[in-house]
């Protein structure tokens, strides 16, 4: 792993609000590889998905620089942002809330063939399909509004979405959080075969430390929007070195550190 | 429908708007012809001659007949005028709250500029400016019925334009414009739509004043002209201003309670799901 896929440095980003000033991404420094998952954890207002957030350019950052497959993401403009976009997806927490409530869910899978111009109208309801067919769906579940399906079956559909412009990383921004034990499990072996097939590199970002050390190869644990620690995640979670590691370490219930099984 | 039904102002209201559509819709089959037509002696009395049940009015011409016609022509113009303004009103407060910055300060002080300048008043003077006719009539009421719906669209955008699906719409790539007119826009229309009940009534009046003043389409009967027709003669006939005011009082007063009961009984729907 020698170029690495994503390159970022003194990312900064500073929100004021009623006088005061929230730091909410300090002089951030992180590199991901090519098929590596690297996790961004911490207690809540550390800044994680707004770190994650920055990098995608759904915020603007005051300072840093992110290069993303050898290019300055953040000196892209209009229709050159929108096509390299391509190669960076996101998946949200609530699937429900982060597709257009009134789709179907071909429509939601439609939208980036279309977008991207990789497949012709006639040629997209079988790659639609076929997207279903990959992330474990029958294709019949199509022509279904997102609110007729379920919880996991949405974010099965969220993940087809990401992948189907063959993106090279894939922003999970609490992706199974909200999803109960049995289907978090399965989701996240479904990402890791799609890790292993494709070769996508992950930016995980999470609270959930138990998910992390079975999901990750390395972790960067944040506090009010500087790293704390870094390092393969195993190692870190095992042995804490910071008061904030510790205290994140201390609180996962010993139930959680068992839900998956540890990846080789 | 059926929770609608049991709304008792809905069910008047959507009453008198099925009469309204009936009669506009029956206008050419009871009275084939011109409506301008004279059909006896002028000044004739409602309930004096049974083939002229509602009388004639000053050069004999049937009353009832106009008063069909022009229930087609109020419909027509409150239906079409509070269409276009909902449609142009959504389209600019969705853009202007989705942009922000410079292009929303633009939109939105065009807004003021329309709404400070009073609505008839400014229909009036398009009208005698352009020039009457019925299309003119619509877009003048147009003109001063959008800017309700744009401060109501951008507001709802507000909100919705932080939602994660229109960052995850950003994240795959759409075009800006297409996420505000394709993504935002229908999931902000429904408290947009629940101002046409007052736009088409107001619509409706507006239409009925500009023709009472001699501004409406003079090619169309209009319940507006009739009452003006009739103000002449108000001493020894008060029933030529008396019954198409009262048809024009019973249409807003049904668009007004049906849209209050189509507002009610989707706010019921809401609080129970």
């Amino acid at each position: 792993m020698s170029e690495p896929l994503l390159a970022v440095s003194g990312l900064i980003k500073r929100f004021r609000r009623s006088g005061t000033t929230v730091t909410a991404s300090d002089e951030i420094s992180l590199s991901i590889s090519p098929g590596e998952t690297l996790a961004l954890a911490g207690p809540s207002g550390s800044g994680k998905s707004t770190i994650a957030r920055l990098i995608l350019r759904l915020i603007e950052p005051d300072a840093g620089r992110v290069d993303f497959e050898g290019e300055n993401f953040l000196a892209l403009r209009g229709s050159a942002l929108r096509a390299r976009r391509a190669r960076l997806q996101m998946v949200f927490q609530d699937p429900l809330a982060a597709l257009n409530p009134r789709a179907t869910v071909a429509r939601v899978l439609d939208d980036p063939l279309r977008i991207h111009a990789l497949a012709s109208r006639s040629e997209r309801p079988e790659r639609i399909a076929a997207l279903l067919k990959r992330v474990g769906l029958s294709p019949d579940l199509a022509g279904r509004h997102l609110h007729e399906i379920s919880g996991g079956q949405r974010q099965r559909v969220a993940i087809a979405r990401a992948i189907a412009t063959r993106p090279s990383l894939i922003v999970l921004d609490e992706a199974v959080s909200a999803l109960d034990v049995s289907v978090r499990g399965q989701i996240l072996e479904l990402l890791l075969d799609l890790q292993r097939a494709e070769r996508i590199a992950y930016l995980f970002v999470s609270h959930d430390l138990g998910v992390v050390r079975a999901f990750a190869h390395r972790v960067i644990l944040l506090e009010d929007g500087r790293i704390a620690e870094q390092g393969d995640a195993r190692a870190v979670i095992d042995n804490p070195q910071s008061t904030i590691g510790k205290a994140l370490v201390a609180a996962v219930p010993r139930l959680a550190r068992t839900t998956i099984q540890d990846r080789s | 429908m059926r929770r609608l039904a049991s709304i008792p102002e809905a069910l008047v209201g959507l009453g008198i708007l099925a009469i309204l559509a009936a009669m506009a819709l029956a206008a050419s089959a009871l009275f084939p012809g011109d409506p301008f037509a004279i059909k006896g002696a002028p000044l004739l009395s409602p309930f004096q001659d049974w083939s002229l049940p509602l009388g004639t009015d000053r050069l004999g011409r049937d009353v009832m007949a106009e008063l069909f016609h022009g229930a087609r022509t109020s419909l027509a113009v409150g239906l079409a005028a509070a269409a276009a303004a909902i449609a142009v009103g959504a389209v600019i407060g969705t853009l202007a709250g989705f942009a922000g910055g410079i292009v929303d300060e633009a939109l939105m002080r065009l807004t003021d500029a329309f709404q400070t300048v009073p609505s008839f008043l400014l229909a009036l003077a398009f009208v005698s400016v352009v020039g009457p006719s019925l299309t003119v009539v619509v877009i003048a009421i147009a003109l001063s019925a959008w800017t309700g719906p744009a401060r109501v669209a951008r507001a709802e955008v507000l909100s919705i334009r932080e939602r994660d699906f229109v960052a995850g719409a950003r994240v795959i790539g759409m075009h800006p414009l297409e996420i505000a007119l394709r993504e935002v826009l229908p999931n902000a229309l429904a408290p947009v739509l629940a101002l046409s009940s007052v736009i088409v009534a107001s619509a409706i009046l507006i239409e009925a004043a500009l023709s009472f003043l001699g501004l409406g389409d003079p090619n169309r009967v209009t319940w507006g002209s009739m009452i003006a027709e009739g103000r002449t003669v108000l001493r020894s006939a008060p029933f030529l201003s008396i019954v198409p005011g009262i048809a024009l009082v019973l249409t807003v007063l049904g668009v007004y309670l049906a849209g209050e009961g189509v507002v009610e009984g989707t706010a019921v729907r809401k609080s129970l799901s």
